[in-house]
Order: C-alpha cells, then structure tokens, then sequence
C-alpha cells in the first residue's frame, strides 16, 4: 500500500502530469464555450422567423419553377418532356432548416462523449508513456527496484496508481462535461427527450469511453515500458496513425478491398462508443428488388471491438511485464 | 566476525552479435560486519557488473550470493530493507526537488518522513533540499545519493563511487561520514577509483580484473603481500652509479640504475650495500627503503600501469593477456 501511496504521489505531483490536464481542460473548455457560442435556443420568434422564411423560398421556388416549365414547353421539341420536371413540394422548405444551429441534447451530446473521450484518451497516452519512461531514463525506476526488488509487484503497482489517477480524472470530467452540456442544451438548445432510458444510455456510454482512456493509458504505459522509454511510444503512436492508418488506408482502397475499413482503428473505436458500426460494400455491384440498390453490410458490434482491445492490451502489457521479468537492467 | 556480504563463483556473460564476453568469470567476495570495504578495479573489470547483479539488477549465470546471511536474489525483497545502494552515477528525476525525491523512496520503502530529513542535514543539503535536482551540481545529486542510501539507516550500505564529482571538503566530509557510519556498526562498500581515499578510510579491499579477484584482504595485508625489498640508493657522485651497480650485483642483488639513483632489491640487509659501496670508496648519500601504495599495487596487480608509448585499451589487463576467455569482446 505504501508503494500504491508514493505512486499516486509521484504521478499526481509530476509537473508534465499536472500541465497535461491543464491542457486538456482548456481544450474542453474551448469546444464548449465554442458549442454555447454557434448555438442558439428557438424561441417561438426565432421559429415564426424561420417559417416565413421557408414559406416564402417556397413561394419563390413555385414561381420559379412554373416558370422554367412554361419556357420548356414553349421550345418543345421531340424527347423533351416538361412534365418530368421538378415540382416544389413544401417538405422540400422545412422551417427547421432555417433555424440557427441548436443544442438538442439527446440527439447531440453522444458526439460530445465522444469527443471527450478521444481527448482524454489522448492525454491518457502521453500521461501514461510519460510516467513510467521518464522513469525508466532518468533512473528513478532503478533507484526504486533498490528499494522494492519485486519488478512485477513494482510495474503492476505503478499501472494501477495510474489507472486510478485516470478513472477519478474522468469520471470528474464526464460529471462537468454532462453539467456544462446540460446547461448548453437549456440555454441554447434543447432538453427535451430526457427519458430515464437516455440518461442510462449516456451513461453506458460515458463509461465505454473510460473504458478508452484507460486502455489508451494502459497502453502508453506498457509500449514506454517495453521500449524503457516515453518516446518509444509516441513513435509506436505516431507509427501506427502514420503508416498503419493512413498508408494502410490508401493501399486497402487501391486494391479495392472489401469492407476496408473494418482494418482502421477508428472504426472499432466507433463501434465501440456507439455499440455497433455499418460497413457498406461499395465495391459490390447494386442487388435489390425493383431496381433499388442494396449493396452487402458488415456490422462491427461493440463486442467485437471490446474483445479486440482486450487482445492488444493483453500483448502490449504483457509484454511489458514479461521484458520487465526477463531484461537485466543496466 | 560474521560474513555480511559473499560472492563465490559469480559469472555473468554478455552475448552479442560481436560474440561473447564474459563480465565476471568466477568472481569471489566476503565482507565482514563492521568494516569499511573497498572494491577496486579498473573500468570494465566487473565491478558495477557485480554490484547490479548482487542487487538483483542483472541475473547471474552462475555462482552464489548471500548478503545478511540470506541468499541473494531470492532473499532480496526480505533484506533489501537493510542495504541501501548507489549504483553508478547517481540518477533522480530532475523535476523534484531532494526533498521530494527522498520522502516519495520513504514512502515506498515504508520508512518515516522523519528520516528525510535528518539524512539530508547529514549529508549537507538541508539549505538546498527544496530546489530541483536538474540545478544541482553533480556534487550534490553525489550527496542526494548517498543521502538515498542511508534513509533507511541500512546495515550494509554499497556506494558506487560517492566521491565522485565532490570536492576536497566534500570527500574529506565523506570519508568522515564513512568512518562514523563503520563505528556505528554498519558495514560499507566502497567502490572508488581514488585509491588514496581507499587506502585511508578502508578496513580491508578486494582488487577485481577482467571479472576476477586478483586480490583480497586486509588493507596491510594486501600491501605487505605485494611489498617489495627495494631500497633507493642515491650516492654522493652520480658519475659512480654504473660502477656501484655492477658491485652490487656481484653480491647478488637486483639493480635498476635510474638516472640519478639505484633501484636495489634482493639482498637480505642493506647494510651490505655499504658496506660493499665503501669498499670500493664509493659513498652512499641516501639509502631509503621504497614504500609500497594501494595504487602501485593495484596497478601492478590488473596490470594497468601506463607504459610509455602506448595505448592502453579498456579490457586490457594482466589478466585479459593471460589466457584465453578472460574478457574482451569476441572472445
């Protein structure tokens, strides 16, 4: 417990630690203020405003419509058929669509989880990788193996200090992040729809994404250990977004493979914070009855990705431990 | 007095695609309760080597290690509250300061904050131990080090060259401290290359070259063993010392004529050498015996002496000329 105690310390009193999430803050505090500021609440003026403005690009696309019409039919000629064009229908002039953007809670705030959840997963990374290599190269971690010569008992025991650091530091801003979208959503948006089985769903899905920061941590952790290093998981990172993502991506949608996306981290990680994603078969030709095109459908649940996950944190921080057991430290 | 620290047969190989070095080949050590212990050799003979692996930082190849009468390293985390170490260049975090730095090792160690603060007045950084380490000189993190290793007023302490980066007051406060630690009944380590400093603050040493001990015992001991009989004779004319030289050779003796002196060794009693000097009437001015150093005899012992003219390489030692596998790269 003791070495538990001085392993939140020294993570919690690092100074890259502290201005990291200081960071971190002010970007979250920026894409809220920015959310409050591009959004705006329909007050019953602002709707009555949008409806005649609807109403009157309706009346204007009529006319013009009846005009375009009329001009067809006076050039007639073999082929042309004037009655096959477009009509204005009033579905086409919604007054919503002449509203100012605003903050629906219900429908919007899933993307904000999301948001929040990559940002912090991020930070989670660096912080992670950052804890134990700085260590490793600046010898504190063989200073501390004088102390405790248990190399597992020391490893594990820094790994759950961060994870804990991790999950109290997201669980308080997830609580702030509802709040503040809460209070967006009534001053410049909407509130409404907020059943009981909403809110369980944000909450499941808030949850999803700790699970993301902490497998993100878990991972910088374990790829700086591995590599006794913190660059060597910001170029494991960087390696990965660079050359498996995007190079990957290019060389997939050459070869037209199928379902390429399905081989794209972001794509799982969707899957995982929105429980399932759709790949769509472009490459394949159209099959539907009565001419409608219907082209081949994977779904991604977030089972499949929760078990992917498990799988490379299990290899990457297994590894971490096995080097740690094996490697002398010199 | 009992045995705190001991080494029998320890090996460790290194193996690369350059070949196969053989760190330590068989290396032995005993250190007794209570002593101030040296531990000499030159760069690359095995010492940190040793001290990595006794601690359990390097798994050995072969051998047997003990400390506190407990086998090492499976006994390790049941004594390693009772040794406390500096190995090599002492390394913190640069962002703490040396307060932080030793109450976050307390608090993993289990140890009192109390004794933070009372190892750091010991090792004179009390007026600095708020500042960050990345503004000490090496000096101080030297002092934050030692500082490290005494917090949890260990019964054996290992120091990897304490004195290295210290200045004079610093080293002479040093070899106090060590000394008043040994008198207090801990037993201590010592790596240096200061021999000097060995020689004046250490009860006994053990000399390790190309991963193997070439020497052990008690300071005197060691220096009584390699002793030699020498005596420098200066003579009143310097134009005599060819003469002289062969005069004494008749008797028996071995001579080095050096350019200003006789080097003079294998004769029983001195006094023949005036004797048979004042036969000839040739005048001794200075007979002097030559006295022997914990320097002259580590470097006659690894075979690292400077000669004239040439380069000495890292692994090469008395030893590494010897024989085959003795060290060195690709062999």
């Amino acid at each position: 417990m003791s070495l538990y105690t001085a392993e939140t310390r020294r993570l919690t009193k690092r100074r890259f630690t502290r201005f990291f999430l200081i960071g971190v803050v002010l970007l979250l505090g920026a894409i809220a203020a920015g959310m409050f500021l591009t959004n705006h609440k329909n007050t019953p003026e602002v709707v009555a405003a949008a409806q005649a403005k609807a109403d009157r690009e309706f009346q204007q696309a009529v006319v013009q419509a009846e005009a375009e019409r009329k001009a067809c039919e006076a050039q007639a000629q073999p082929g042309n058929d004037c009655s096959q064009m477009w009509t204005p229908t009033r579905e086409e002039f919604q007054a919503q669509w002449y509203m100012p953007p605003t903050f629906n809670f219900r429908k919007n705030f899933g993307d904000m989880v999301t948001t929040l959840a990559a940002i912090l997963a991020m930070a989670a990374f660096v912080i992670g990788a950052s804890f134990v290599g700085a260590e490793w190269s600046s010898g504190g971690m063989m200073n501390l193996l004088l102390w405790r010569p248990q190399r597992l008992t020391v490893l594990n025991t820094k790994l759950a200090a961060l994870l804990a650091v991790l999950t109290a530091v997201t669980v308080l801003l997830s609580a702030v992040w509802t709040g503040v979208f809460a209070l967006v959503a009534n001053l410049r948006g909407t509130f409404g729809g907020m059943t009981s089985g909403a809110w369980q769903s944000i909450l499941l899905m808030e949850l999803r994404g700790l699970v993301i920061v902490l497998a993100a941590g878990a991972l910088g952790f374990g790829l700086a250990s591995i590599g006794r290093h913190t660059a060597v998981a910001m170029g494991v990172a960087i390696g990965v977004v660079v050359v498996l993502q995007a190079g990957l991506g290019t060389v997939l949608a050459m070869a037209q493979v199928k379902y390429l996306e399905m081989y794209l981290a972001p794509t799982w990680i969707a899957a995982w914070m929105n429980k399932s994603v759709e790949l769509v078969d472009y490459n394949a030709p159209c099959v539907g009855a009565g001419g409608t095109c219907e082209q081949p459908t994977l779904t991604l649940t977030w089972g499949m990705a929760g078990v992917g996950l498990v799988a490379v944190l299990a290899l990457v921080v297994g590894t971490a431990m096995w080097t740690l057991r094996k490697r002398d430290i010199t | 007095m009992s045995a705190v620290l001991e080494i029998q047969g320890l090996q460790k190989t290194y193996r690369s695609r350059k070949g196969v070095r053989r760190a330590l080949d068989g290396f032995d050590m005993v250190v007794e309760a209570g002593q101030v212990h040296g531990f000499l050799g030159p760069n690359g003979s095995g010492k940190t080597t040793t001290l990595r692996t006794l601690l359990g930082l390097i798994r050995p190849n072969g051998g047997r290690m003990a400390i506190l009468g407990r086998e090492v390293p499976q006994s390790l985390p049941e004594v390693a509250g009772s040794v406390g170490a500096i190995v090599e260049s002492p390394q913190f975090f640069g962002n703490f300061s040396a307060r932080d730095t030793l109450s976050l090792l307390a608090d993993a160690g289990g140890v009192e904050r109390v004794r933070v603060d009372e190892v750091l007045e010991l090792v004179g950084l009390r007026d600095r131990a708020g500042d960050r380490v990345k503004t000490y000189s090496l000096g101080m993190k030297q002092r934050l080090a030692v500082a490290s290793a005494l917090l949890k007023n260990p019964r054996l302490l290992i120091l990897d060259e304490p004195a290295n980066g210290l200045d004079p007051g610093g080293i002479r406060e040093m070899r106090t401290l060590m000394r008043t630690l040994a008198e207090s009944g801990m037993t201590v380590v010592l790596s240096s290359h200061i021999l000097g400093e060995i020689q004046l603050i250490c009860d006994s040493v053990t000399i390790i070259a190309a991963g193997r001990r070439v020497a052990a015992g008690a300071v005197t001991d060691v220096l009584a063993q390699h002793a030699t009989s020498s005596v420098r004779v200066r003579l009143e004319s310097a134009s005599d010392l060819t003469a002289s030289a062969g005069a004494l050779r008749e008797l028996g003796a071995q001579v080095v004529v050096e350019h200003d002196h006789l080097m003079v060794s294998g004769l029983a009693q001195p006094s023949a050498i005036t004797r048979a000097l004042a036969a000839r009437e040739v005048y001794v001015a200075e007979l002097s015996p030559v006295s022997v150093d914990l320097e002259s005899v580590f470097l006659e012992l690894t075979g690292t002496a400077p000669v004239a003219g040439e380069h000495r390489q890292v692994d090469q030692t008395v030893m590494a000329q010897a024989g085959p596998a003795q060290g060195g790269w690709g062999q």
